[in-house]
Protein backbone atom coordinates (compact mmCIF):
# COMPACT_ATOMS: atom_id res chain seq x y z
CA UNK A 1 0.00 0.00 0.00
CA UNK A 2 1.23 3.46 -0.86
CA UNK A 3 0.42 6.62 1.01
CA UNK A 4 1.34 8.73 -2.02
CA UNK A 5 -1.46 11.11 -3.00
CA UNK A 6 -3.68 10.11 -5.94
CA UNK A 7 -2.54 13.20 -7.86
CA UNK A 8 1.10 12.32 -7.17
CA UNK A 9 0.51 8.84 -8.58
CA UNK A 10 -1.20 10.22 -11.70
CA UNK A 11 1.55 12.78 -12.36
CA UNK A 12 4.05 9.94 -11.93
CA UNK A 13 7.30 10.45 -13.81
CA UNK A 14 5.84 13.30 -15.86
CA UNK A 15 5.23 13.61 -19.56
CA UNK A 16 7.68 11.92 -21.95
CA UNK A 17 7.22 14.91 -24.34
CA UNK A 18 7.13 12.41 -27.21
CA UNK A 19 4.71 10.15 -29.00
CA UNK A 20 4.03 12.34 -32.00
CA UNK A 21 6.85 10.79 -34.05
CA UNK A 22 5.58 7.29 -33.41
CA UNK A 23 1.98 8.25 -34.19
CA UNK A 24 2.93 10.12 -37.37
CA UNK A 25 5.22 7.36 -38.65
CA UNK A 26 2.48 4.79 -38.10
CA UNK A 27 0.09 6.84 -40.23
CA UNK A 28 2.62 7.62 -42.99
CA UNK A 29 3.63 3.98 -43.34
CA UNK A 30 -0.05 2.98 -43.39
CA UNK A 31 -0.70 5.47 -46.20
CA UNK A 32 2.36 4.25 -48.13
CA UNK A 33 1.28 0.63 -47.77
CA UNK A 34 -2.00 1.21 -49.64
CA UNK A 35 -0.48 1.83 -53.13
CA UNK A 36 2.52 -0.43 -52.47
CA UNK A 37 0.30 -3.26 -51.25
CA UNK A 38 -2.05 -2.97 -54.24
CA UNK A 39 0.88 -2.89 -56.65
CA UNK A 40 2.40 -5.97 -54.97
CA UNK A 41 -0.87 -7.92 -54.98
CA UNK A 42 -1.57 -7.25 -58.66
CA UNK A 43 2.04 -7.98 -59.62
CA UNK A 44 2.03 -11.30 -57.76
CA UNK A 45 -1.27 -12.24 -59.40
CA UNK A 46 0.30 -11.52 -62.77
CA UNK A 47 3.36 -13.63 -61.95
CA UNK A 48 1.42 -16.53 -60.48
CA UNK A 49 1.82 -18.92 -63.39
CA UNK A 50 5.34 -17.94 -64.50
CA UNK A 51 8.58 -19.79 -63.74
CA UNK A 52 11.41 -19.04 -61.31
CA UNK A 53 13.59 -17.33 -63.91
CA UNK A 54 11.00 -14.86 -65.08
CA UNK A 55 10.19 -13.96 -61.44
CA UNK A 56 13.84 -13.26 -60.59
CA UNK A 57 14.13 -11.27 -63.83
CA UNK A 58 11.02 -9.33 -62.80
CA UNK A 59 12.51 -8.58 -59.37
CA UNK A 60 15.75 -7.43 -61.03
CA UNK A 61 13.97 -4.61 -62.88
CA UNK A 62 15.22 -1.41 -61.14
CA UNK A 63 11.67 -0.08 -60.62
CA UNK A 64 10.42 -3.39 -59.22
CA UNK A 65 13.40 -3.83 -56.89
CA UNK A 66 12.97 -0.25 -55.61
CA UNK A 67 9.25 -0.67 -54.97
CA UNK A 68 9.84 -4.06 -53.33
CA UNK A 69 12.40 -2.50 -50.98
CA UNK A 70 9.98 0.33 -50.16
CA UNK A 71 7.19 -2.17 -49.50
CA UNK A 72 9.42 -4.29 -47.30
CA UNK A 73 10.66 -1.35 -45.23
CA UNK A 74 7.26 0.33 -44.83
CA UNK A 75 5.67 -2.96 -43.90
CA UNK A 76 8.29 -3.89 -41.31
CA UNK A 77 8.44 -0.38 -39.86
CA UNK A 78 4.64 -0.29 -39.60
CA UNK A 79 4.56 -3.75 -38.06
CA UNK A 80 7.28 -2.85 -35.56
CA UNK A 81 5.42 0.29 -34.45
CA UNK A 82 2.12 -1.59 -34.20
CA UNK A 83 3.47 -4.54 -32.24
CA UNK A 84 5.23 -2.12 -29.89
CA UNK A 85 1.85 -0.55 -29.08
CA UNK A 86 0.24 -3.96 -28.55
CA UNK A 87 2.99 -4.99 -26.14
CA UNK A 88 2.82 -1.68 -24.28
CA UNK A 89 -0.96 -2.12 -24.00
CA UNK A 90 -0.97 -5.64 -22.65
CA UNK A 91 2.41 -6.54 -21.11
CA UNK A 92 2.79 -4.44 -18.00
CA UNK A 93 5.56 -5.70 -15.83
CA UNK A 94 9.30 -5.72 -15.66
CA UNK A 95 11.48 -8.10 -17.59
CA UNK A 96 8.75 -9.60 -19.80
CA UNK A 97 7.84 -6.15 -21.11
CA UNK A 98 11.44 -5.15 -21.83
CA UNK A 99 12.28 -8.49 -23.47
CA UNK A 100 9.13 -8.36 -25.61
CA UNK A 101 9.73 -4.75 -26.70
CA UNK A 102 13.43 -5.19 -27.50
CA UNK A 103 12.86 -8.67 -28.95
CA UNK A 104 10.27 -7.50 -31.51
CA UNK A 105 12.47 -4.57 -32.54
CA UNK A 106 15.48 -6.87 -33.05
CA UNK A 107 13.30 -9.32 -34.96
CA UNK A 108 12.06 -6.57 -37.27
CA UNK A 109 15.58 -5.28 -37.94
CA UNK A 110 16.66 -8.87 -38.64
CA UNK A 111 13.80 -9.34 -41.11
CA UNK A 112 14.54 -5.98 -42.76
CA UNK A 113 18.24 -6.79 -43.26
CA UNK A 114 17.44 -10.30 -44.51
CA UNK A 115 14.81 -8.92 -46.89
CA UNK A 116 17.09 -6.21 -48.27
CA UNK A 117 19.85 -8.78 -48.72
CA UNK A 118 17.47 -11.12 -50.56
CA UNK A 119 16.13 -8.48 -52.94
CA UNK A 120 19.60 -7.09 -53.69
CA UNK A 121 21.11 -10.55 -54.27
CA UNK A 122 18.28 -11.62 -56.53
CA UNK A 123 18.58 -8.35 -58.50
CA UNK A 124 22.35 -8.56 -58.88
CA UNK A 125 22.29 -12.33 -59.50
CA UNK A 126 19.71 -12.03 -62.25
CA UNK A 127 21.68 -9.32 -64.02
CA UNK A 128 25.02 -11.17 -63.83
CA UNK B 1 -0.05 -8.78 -18.33
CA UNK B 2 -3.46 -7.28 -18.79
CA UNK B 3 -5.88 -9.43 -16.82
CA UNK B 4 -8.67 -10.99 -18.82
CA UNK B 5 -10.18 -12.89 -15.91
CA UNK B 6 -11.30 -11.52 -12.58
CA UNK B 7 -9.20 -12.44 -9.54
CA UNK B 8 -10.61 -15.42 -7.58
CA UNK B 9 -12.12 -13.24 -4.86
CA UNK B 10 -13.89 -11.00 -7.43
CA UNK B 11 -15.65 -13.72 -9.43
CA UNK B 12 -19.39 -13.37 -9.37
CA UNK B 13 -21.49 -15.98 -7.55
CA UNK B 14 -25.22 -16.64 -7.98
CA UNK B 15 -27.18 -14.42 -5.60
CA UNK B 16 -30.55 -14.31 -3.91
CA UNK B 17 -33.91 -14.00 -5.64
CA UNK B 18 -36.61 -11.60 -4.52
CA UNK B 19 -39.81 -12.71 -6.31
CA UNK B 20 -42.92 -10.61 -6.39
CA UNK B 21 -46.41 -11.71 -5.30
CA UNK B 22 -48.46 -13.33 -8.07
CA UNK B 23 -51.18 -11.35 -9.82
CA UNK B 24 -49.10 -8.48 -11.13
CA UNK B 25 -49.07 -7.96 -14.85
CA UNK B 26 -46.06 -5.84 -15.77
CA UNK B 27 -43.18 -7.58 -14.03
CA UNK B 28 -39.54 -6.98 -14.93
CA UNK B 29 -36.56 -8.70 -13.35
CA UNK B 30 -33.55 -6.62 -12.31
CA UNK B 31 -30.28 -8.52 -11.87
CA UNK B 32 -28.10 -6.33 -9.67
CA UNK B 33 -24.41 -6.75 -8.83
CA UNK B 34 -23.87 -6.93 -5.08
CA UNK B 35 -20.60 -6.72 -3.19
CA UNK B 36 -20.05 -6.08 0.49
CA UNK B 37 -16.36 -5.77 1.44
CA UNK B 38 -17.24 -6.29 5.13
CA UNK B 39 -18.76 -9.72 4.50
CA UNK B 40 -15.60 -11.28 3.09
CA UNK B 41 -17.75 -13.01 0.48
CA UNK B 42 -17.40 -12.92 -3.29
CA UNK B 43 -19.64 -10.56 -5.23
CA UNK B 44 -22.99 -11.98 -6.32
CA UNK B 45 -25.88 -10.99 -8.58
CA UNK B 46 -29.25 -10.66 -6.82
CA UNK B 47 -32.48 -10.78 -8.84
CA UNK B 48 -35.37 -8.50 -7.97
CA UNK B 49 -38.80 -8.70 -9.58
CA UNK B 50 -40.43 -5.29 -9.85
CA UNK B 51 -44.01 -4.36 -10.70
CA UNK B 52 -43.63 -1.64 -13.32
CA UNK B 53 -47.14 -0.34 -12.60
CA UNK B 54 -45.87 0.67 -9.15
CA UNK B 55 -42.48 2.03 -10.24
CA UNK B 56 -41.20 5.19 -11.92
CA UNK B 57 -40.06 4.99 -15.57
CA UNK B 58 -36.28 5.07 -15.14
CA UNK B 59 -33.81 2.43 -14.00
CA UNK B 60 -32.91 4.68 -11.05
CA UNK B 61 -36.55 4.63 -9.96
CA UNK B 62 -36.41 0.84 -9.82
CA UNK B 63 -33.17 0.92 -7.80
CA UNK B 64 -34.68 3.39 -5.33
CA UNK B 65 -37.81 1.22 -5.09
CA UNK B 66 -35.66 -1.84 -4.36
CA UNK B 67 -33.74 0.07 -1.69
CA UNK B 68 -36.91 1.46 -0.10
CA UNK B 69 -39.11 -1.63 -0.24
CA UNK B 70 -37.01 -4.77 -0.71
CA UNK B 71 -33.41 -4.50 0.43
CA UNK B 72 -32.25 -1.32 2.23
CA UNK B 73 -28.60 -2.48 2.08
CA UNK B 74 -28.46 -1.95 -1.72
CA UNK B 75 -25.83 0.74 -2.21
CA UNK B 76 -25.54 3.15 -5.12
CA UNK B 77 -24.79 6.83 -5.75
CA UNK B 78 -27.53 9.17 -6.93
CA UNK B 79 -28.44 12.78 -6.52
CA UNK B 80 -30.10 14.97 -9.16
CA UNK B 81 -32.21 12.27 -10.91
CA UNK B 82 -32.14 14.35 -14.12
CA UNK B 83 -28.81 13.58 -15.77
CA UNK B 84 -26.77 16.57 -14.67
CA UNK B 85 -24.85 15.42 -11.58
CA UNK B 86 -23.34 12.24 -13.03
CA UNK B 87 -23.58 10.34 -9.73
CA UNK B 88 -25.63 7.34 -10.89
CA UNK B 89 -23.31 6.25 -13.71
CA UNK B 90 -23.35 2.46 -13.93
CA UNK B 91 -23.32 -0.39 -16.42
CA UNK B 92 -26.92 -1.08 -17.45
CA UNK B 93 -27.83 -3.69 -20.06
CA UNK B 94 -24.17 -3.93 -21.06
CA UNK B 95 -23.55 -0.21 -21.60
CA UNK B 96 -22.38 2.57 -19.33
CA UNK B 97 -25.01 5.22 -18.76
CA UNK B 98 -26.83 7.21 -16.09
CA UNK B 99 -29.53 5.19 -14.32
CA UNK B 100 -31.68 8.31 -13.95
CA UNK B 101 -32.08 8.93 -17.69
CA UNK B 102 -32.16 5.29 -18.82
CA UNK B 103 -35.80 4.35 -19.38
CA UNK B 104 -36.74 0.84 -18.29
CA UNK B 105 -38.98 0.49 -21.38
CA UNK B 106 -35.99 1.07 -23.68
CA UNK B 107 -34.42 -2.18 -22.46
CA UNK B 108 -35.66 -5.52 -23.75
CA UNK B 109 -35.97 -8.44 -21.32
CA UNK B 110 -34.29 -8.66 -17.94
CA UNK B 111 -32.25 -5.67 -16.82
CA UNK B 112 -28.69 -6.30 -15.72
CA UNK B 113 -27.02 -3.65 -13.58
CA UNK B 114 -23.33 -3.66 -12.72
CA UNK B 115 -20.93 -0.99 -11.45
CA UNK B 116 -18.80 0.89 -14.00
CA UNK B 117 -16.44 -1.67 -15.55
CA UNK B 118 -12.86 -2.31 -14.49
CA UNK B 119 -12.88 -0.05 -11.46
CA UNK B 120 -12.29 -1.07 -7.85
CA UNK B 121 -15.70 -1.57 -6.23
CA UNK B 122 -16.33 0.13 -2.89
CA UNK B 123 -19.72 -1.51 -2.37
CA UNK B 124 -22.47 -2.82 -4.69
CA UNK B 125 -22.79 -0.25 -7.52
CA UNK B 126 -20.31 2.26 -6.07
CA UNK B 127 -16.92 2.30 -7.84
CA UNK B 128 -13.79 3.95 -6.47
CA UNK B 129 -13.20 6.99 -8.73
CA UNK B 130 -10.15 8.37 -6.87
CA UNK B 131 -7.79 7.83 -9.79
CA UNK B 132 -10.34 9.21 -12.27
CA UNK B 133 -10.72 12.46 -10.29
CA UNK B 134 -6.95 12.76 -9.79
CA UNK B 135 -6.52 12.48 -13.57
CA UNK B 136 -9.00 15.30 -14.02
CA UNK B 137 -7.07 17.40 -11.49
CA UNK B 138 -3.78 16.60 -13.25
CA UNK B 139 -4.77 18.41 -16.45
CA UNK B 140 -5.13 21.69 -14.48
CA UNK B 141 -8.79 22.32 -15.26
CA UNK B 142 -8.69 26.05 -14.72
CA UNK B 143 -7.85 29.18 -16.73
CA UNK B 144 -4.11 29.90 -16.91
CA UNK B 145 -2.99 33.31 -18.15
CA UNK B 146 -0.02 35.68 -18.11
CA UNK B 147 -1.98 38.72 -19.20
CA UNK B 148 -3.57 40.29 -16.11
CA UNK B 149 -7.35 40.38 -16.15
CA UNK B 150 -8.83 43.73 -17.28
CA UNK B 151 -9.44 45.77 -14.12
CA UNK B 152 -12.99 46.74 -15.00
CA UNK B 153 -14.50 43.73 -16.76
CA UNK B 154 -14.26 40.00 -17.53
CA UNK B 155 -11.89 38.50 -20.08
CA UNK B 156 -13.92 38.73 -23.28
CA UNK B 157 -14.59 36.03 -25.85
CA UNK B 158 -16.26 36.32 -29.21
CA UNK B 159 -19.38 34.28 -29.75
CA UNK B 160 -17.52 31.94 -32.08
CA UNK B 161 -14.75 31.45 -29.50
CA UNK B 162 -17.31 30.65 -26.84
CA UNK B 163 -18.97 28.07 -29.07
CA UNK B 164 -15.72 26.10 -29.18
CA UNK B 165 -15.80 25.43 -25.44
CA UNK B 166 -19.57 25.01 -25.24
CA UNK B 167 -19.76 21.32 -25.96
CA UNK B 168 -16.67 20.11 -24.02
CA UNK B 169 -17.80 22.20 -21.04
CA UNK B 170 -20.98 20.13 -20.87
CA UNK B 171 -19.09 17.11 -19.50
CA UNK B 172 -20.42 16.11 -16.07
CA UNK B 173 -17.50 13.79 -15.19
CA UNK B 174 -19.74 10.76 -14.72
CA UNK B 175 -16.91 8.46 -15.93
CA UNK B 176 -19.15 6.52 -18.35
CA UNK B 177 -16.69 7.20 -21.18
CA UNK B 178 -13.39 6.42 -19.47
CA UNK B 179 -14.68 3.19 -17.92
CA UNK B 180 -16.00 2.02 -21.31
CA UNK B 181 -12.57 2.41 -22.92
CA UNK B 182 -10.44 -0.76 -23.27
CA UNK B 183 -7.28 1.34 -23.38
CA UNK B 184 -8.34 2.83 -20.06
CA UNK B 185 -9.08 -0.63 -18.64
CA UNK B 186 -5.56 -1.86 -19.38
CA UNK B 187 -3.60 1.33 -18.71
CA UNK B 188 -5.58 3.66 -16.46
CA UNK B 189 -2.46 4.19 -14.37
CA UNK B 190 -0.81 6.06 -17.28
CA UNK B 191 -3.48 6.78 -19.93
CA UNK B 192 -5.55 9.81 -18.89
CA UNK B 193 -8.73 8.44 -20.45
CA UNK B 194 -11.39 10.18 -22.57
CA UNK B 195 -12.97 12.26 -19.76
CA UNK B 196 -9.73 13.90 -18.62
CA UNK B 197 -8.62 14.38 -22.24
CA UNK B 198 -11.94 16.01 -23.15
CA UNK B 199 -11.48 18.33 -20.16
CA UNK B 200 -7.92 19.07 -21.29
CA UNK B 201 -9.24 19.89 -24.77
CA UNK B 202 -11.81 22.26 -23.27
CA UNK B 203 -8.89 24.39 -21.97
CA UNK B 204 -6.78 23.92 -25.11
CA UNK B 205 -9.48 25.57 -27.22
CA UNK B 206 -10.36 28.28 -24.70
CA UNK B 207 -9.41 31.55 -26.42
CA UNK B 208 -8.66 33.17 -23.04
CA UNK B 209 -6.18 30.53 -21.91
CA UNK B 210 -2.46 31.29 -22.39
CA UNK B 211 -0.98 27.93 -21.37
CA UNK B 212 -1.83 25.98 -24.55
CA UNK B 213 1.82 25.07 -25.16
CA UNK B 214 2.42 23.88 -21.60
CA UNK B 215 -0.82 21.91 -21.70
CA UNK B 216 0.24 20.19 -24.94
CA UNK B 217 3.69 19.50 -23.43
CA UNK B 218 2.02 17.71 -20.54
CA UNK B 219 -0.21 15.67 -22.85
CA UNK B 220 2.37 14.71 -25.47
CA UNK B 221 3.20 11.32 -24.06
CA UNK B 222 2.95 7.78 -25.46
CA UNK B 223 0.57 6.86 -22.63
CA UNK B 224 -1.22 9.99 -21.40
CA UNK B 225 -2.62 10.87 -24.85
CA UNK B 226 -1.42 8.42 -27.50
CA UNK B 227 -2.79 5.35 -25.70
CA UNK B 228 -6.08 6.35 -27.35
CA UNK B 229 -6.51 3.99 -30.30
CA UNK B 230 -9.76 5.61 -31.54
CA UNK B 231 -11.90 2.72 -30.34
CA UNK B 232 -14.68 5.32 -29.84
CA UNK B 233 -16.54 3.50 -27.05
CA UNK B 234 -16.37 6.86 -25.26
CA UNK B 235 -18.54 8.62 -27.82
CA UNK B 236 -21.03 5.73 -27.78
CA UNK B 237 -21.25 5.67 -23.99
CA UNK B 238 -21.51 9.41 -23.26
CA UNK B 239 -24.97 10.07 -21.78
CA UNK B 240 -24.57 13.77 -22.66
CA UNK B 241 -23.93 12.95 -26.36
CA UNK B 242 -20.43 14.45 -26.24
CA UNK B 243 -17.58 13.19 -28.37
CA UNK B 244 -14.34 12.78 -26.38
CA UNK B 245 -12.92 10.79 -29.29
CA UNK B 246 -13.11 13.84 -31.56
CA UNK B 247 -11.55 16.03 -28.86
CA UNK B 248 -8.62 13.61 -28.59
CA UNK B 249 -8.21 13.57 -32.39
CA UNK B 250 -8.22 17.40 -32.42
CA UNK B 251 -5.60 17.41 -29.64
CA UNK B 252 -3.40 15.09 -31.72
CA UNK B 253 -3.85 17.46 -34.65
CA UNK B 254 -2.78 20.42 -32.50
CA UNK B 255 0.37 18.54 -31.52
CA UNK B 256 0.97 17.64 -35.17
CA UNK B 257 0.59 21.30 -36.09
CA UNK B 258 3.46 22.33 -33.84
CA UNK B 259 5.73 19.59 -35.20
CA UNK B 260 5.12 19.95 -38.93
Amino acid sequence: MSLRSPLGRVLGLGSARSGFGHWWAQRLTAAALVPLGLWFAFSMAGLASTDYWSVTAWIAEPLHATLLLLLLLSLLYHSSLGLQVVIEDYVHHGAARLIALVGTQFLHVLMAVAGIYAIVTVSVGAQA
Amino acid sequence: MAEFRLPANSRIQPGRRFPIAAGTSRVRTFHVYRFDPASGENPRVDSFEIDLDRCGPMVLDALIKIKNEVDPTLTFRRSCREGICGSCAMNIDGGNTLACIQAIDDIKGDIRIYPLPHMPVVKDLVPDLTNFYAQYASIKPWLQTRTPAPPDRERLQSKREQEKINSPSACILCACCSTSCPSYWWNSDRFLGPAALLAAYRWLVDSRDEATGERLDDLEDPFRLYRCHTIMNCATACPKDLNPSRAIAETKKMIAARHL
